[in-house]
């Protein structure tokens, strides 16, 4: 399984013409408790860089960018109850939406885990 | 801190500290353009001056008039006791509650407030007040907007036309197709309406009862928009709901409101306070605060401003509304009345209100020239059909003393012989018959 990450701090892993949407440890632990996260409808249609979704924190409300153009066809309901799965799990269970995408060479564009790992060491 | 005014020298030692020479200078930022020079005050009075003025000013007010006049701002009785608690200082002072530990009490009594709006809407939530019914209403489609992430709203002319303006101006800057269904007949086509709801529509606005008092089975239209993925939006008159269907069985999602009815003074149209109350799975979408009931460390019952996430401070400009603040002392009014009142008493004013209105429309039928317009039921409020227009009777009936109701054709084309008469539990039997006599007297004297 392929996994890229952008610089806002998202994941996205590629299953075929699918993306699993999440946010990483490192964005997961700067918003601090997340207390709400406001799914996209299912069935949208998102461009790369568009705000997917918003996550609400004690601290802040921050916007998902989206990772890879594409439209959702199934988003993450257990989040609505549990919105600390994204703290816990925020890169196995804690994922956001599911992606049926339309450019896979979008890709590209994005950081492997290893380029990622070493953004990270910048910041 | 002291409270002592500046003196010169304070204000020259201020400006030098921050290299200013005049305080002009603090608004140089404002291009001269925009800066106005008209602004021409009077010289100042003193306090005796003061008050003879004010008190020739209030002598031009015309007091003693029998009020009949509605459409959105009621004369109702209001019991002494509300008064006495509101002008209480722990209520007429506190503050915004955002330190739950030194604010208990405007919080339970907010959090009690919500509980009535729900229970007087049969609605499941509520927020802690709007500034108004007009603004509510505006809130309120903004918020299914959010809630449908569709662009068209559809809104019946029976709507009060203040709150309509309002709504445009609000929806101006969001570009929402704003289509309204015209005005035939005291009750609207729900044929018309069904056939304007697609898989495109938001939500629809109705007023129960509408603008011309009109009190009718919406719940069709409910199942309509619920299949187009839509939702329905009812503006409300608390004082009507204390006898007709709550909302929440008609299948409304969201509900609005003024709240003046209960226990605010008319006082020339303000300040009163708005509500709104939706279900439970659109709470995240109210716009405002909401005060939640929770637990302290010792798991004592405590109140909190809740759900706080969705105000400025923490969601800013993705917060839900600009709404930053409610009307703490007009919506804890509300809260008195209602308390005093209790369910049954208020059953009992609202039933009142009906029949004093009743009674009216049955003293109309020996007036010649005069008709009820309402084909449907009505609460307390009901449209009379008059022989000239409505604007030439005023003067004569004020002149006895009567404010007989509001000229229709001031809103709508083609109504100008129509007025609005409301009814309250205030007027008496006598008051009613006298209305009755004196307009027979100035149509046909």
């Amino acid at each position: 399984m392929e996994i890229y990450f952008t610089r806002d701090h998202e994941w996205i892993k590629l299953e075929g013409n699918t993306g699993i949407v999440g946010i990483t440890a490192y964005a997961a632990h700067q918003l601090g408790d997340i207390t709400y996260v406001e799914l996209p409808k299912e069935g949208k249609e998102f461009k790369k860089g568009d705000v997917l979704c918003t996550i609400e924190s004690v601290k802040a409300a921050s916007d998902v960018f989206t990772p890879m153009s594409g439209k959702v066809i199934e988003v993450n309901n257990s989040l609505i109850s549990s919105p600390q799965i994204v703290n816990e799990k925020p890169e196995s269970d804690g994922w956001i939406a599911k992606m049926e995408l339309s450019d896979l060479s979008e890709k590209n564009s994005l950081m492997d885990q290893k380029a990622y790992d070493e953004f990270l060491k910048t910041l | 801190m002291n409270y002592t005014g500046l003196t010169e020298k304070d204000r020259e030692e201020m400006l030098k500290a921050i290299g200013l020479s005049s305080m002009d200078g603090l608004f140089n930022v404002i291009p001269e353009s925009l800066k106005s020079n008209s602004f021409k005050f009077p010289e100042g009075l003193t306090e005796w001056e003061v008050l003879q003025r004010i008190k020739l000013l209030a002598g031009k007010n015309k007091v003693e008039r029998m009020c009949f006049l509605g459409g959105g701002m009621y004369d109702h009785i209001i019991p002494a006791a509300v008064d006495f608690l509101a002008s209480r200082s722990e209520f007429v002072t506190s503050y915004t509650p955002y330190q739950p530990e030194c604010s208990q009490g405007t919080l339970q009594s907010l959090f009690e407030f919500q509980t009535m709006m729900c229970r007087l809407t049969g609605m499941e939530v509520s927020n802690a007040s709007m500034y108004d019914g007009a603004t509510a209403l505006a809130e309120s489609a903004l918020m299914a907007i959010r809630i449908t992430d569709r662009k068209k709203i559809i809104v019946d002319e029976g709507v009060n036309p203040l709150y309509r303006g309002v709504l445009k101006t609000y929806l101006k800057s969001h570009s929402i197709n704003l289509e309204e269904i015209p005005v035939e007949a005291d009750v609207p086509d729900m044929e018309f309406i069904i056939s304007r709801i697609d898989n495109e529509t938001g939500a629809f606005i109705i007023q129960i009862p509408n603008f011309f008092g009109s009190v009718f089975d919406y719940y069709r239209i409910a199942e309509v928009l619920h299949k187009n993925g839509a939702l329905l939006i009812v503006v409300s008159y608390p004082m009507a709901l204390g006898l007709i269907k709550p909302p929440g069985e008609m299948g409304a999602d969201i509900v609005v409101g003024d709240g003046q009815s209960l226990g605010i003074p008319m006082q020339f149209g303000g300040p009163s306070f708005g509500f709104i109350t939706t279900r439970r799975e659109y709470m995240r979408n109210l716009p405002g605060r909401i005060v939640g009931e929770t637990v302290d460390t010792e798991g004592r019952r405590g109140f909190v401003l809740t759900l706080q996430a969705r105000e400025q401070h923490i969601r800013r400009q993705k917060a839900t509304s600009n709404i930053c603040s409610n009307q703490n002392l007009c919506a804890l009014r509300a809260l008195f009345y209602l308390s005093l009142a209790g369910s049954s008493g208020f059953g009992e004013v609202a039933l009142r209100n009906h029949q004093n209105a009743e009674y009216l429309k049955s003293k109309f039928e020996g007036v010649m020239g005069v008709s009820v317009w309402n084909r449907s039921d009505t609460f307390n409020e009901f449209v009379i059909e008059l022989p000239l227009d409505a604007i030439k009777v005023i003067p004569g009936m004020i002149e006895n003393k009567v404010l007989p109701g509001i000229p229709l054709g001031c809103f709508y084309k083609g109504f100008e012989k129509r007025m609005l008469v409301t009814v309250t539990e205030k007027r008496t039997r006598a008051e009613i018959d006298y209305y009755a006599a004196i307009l027979e007297a100035v149509l046909w004297k």
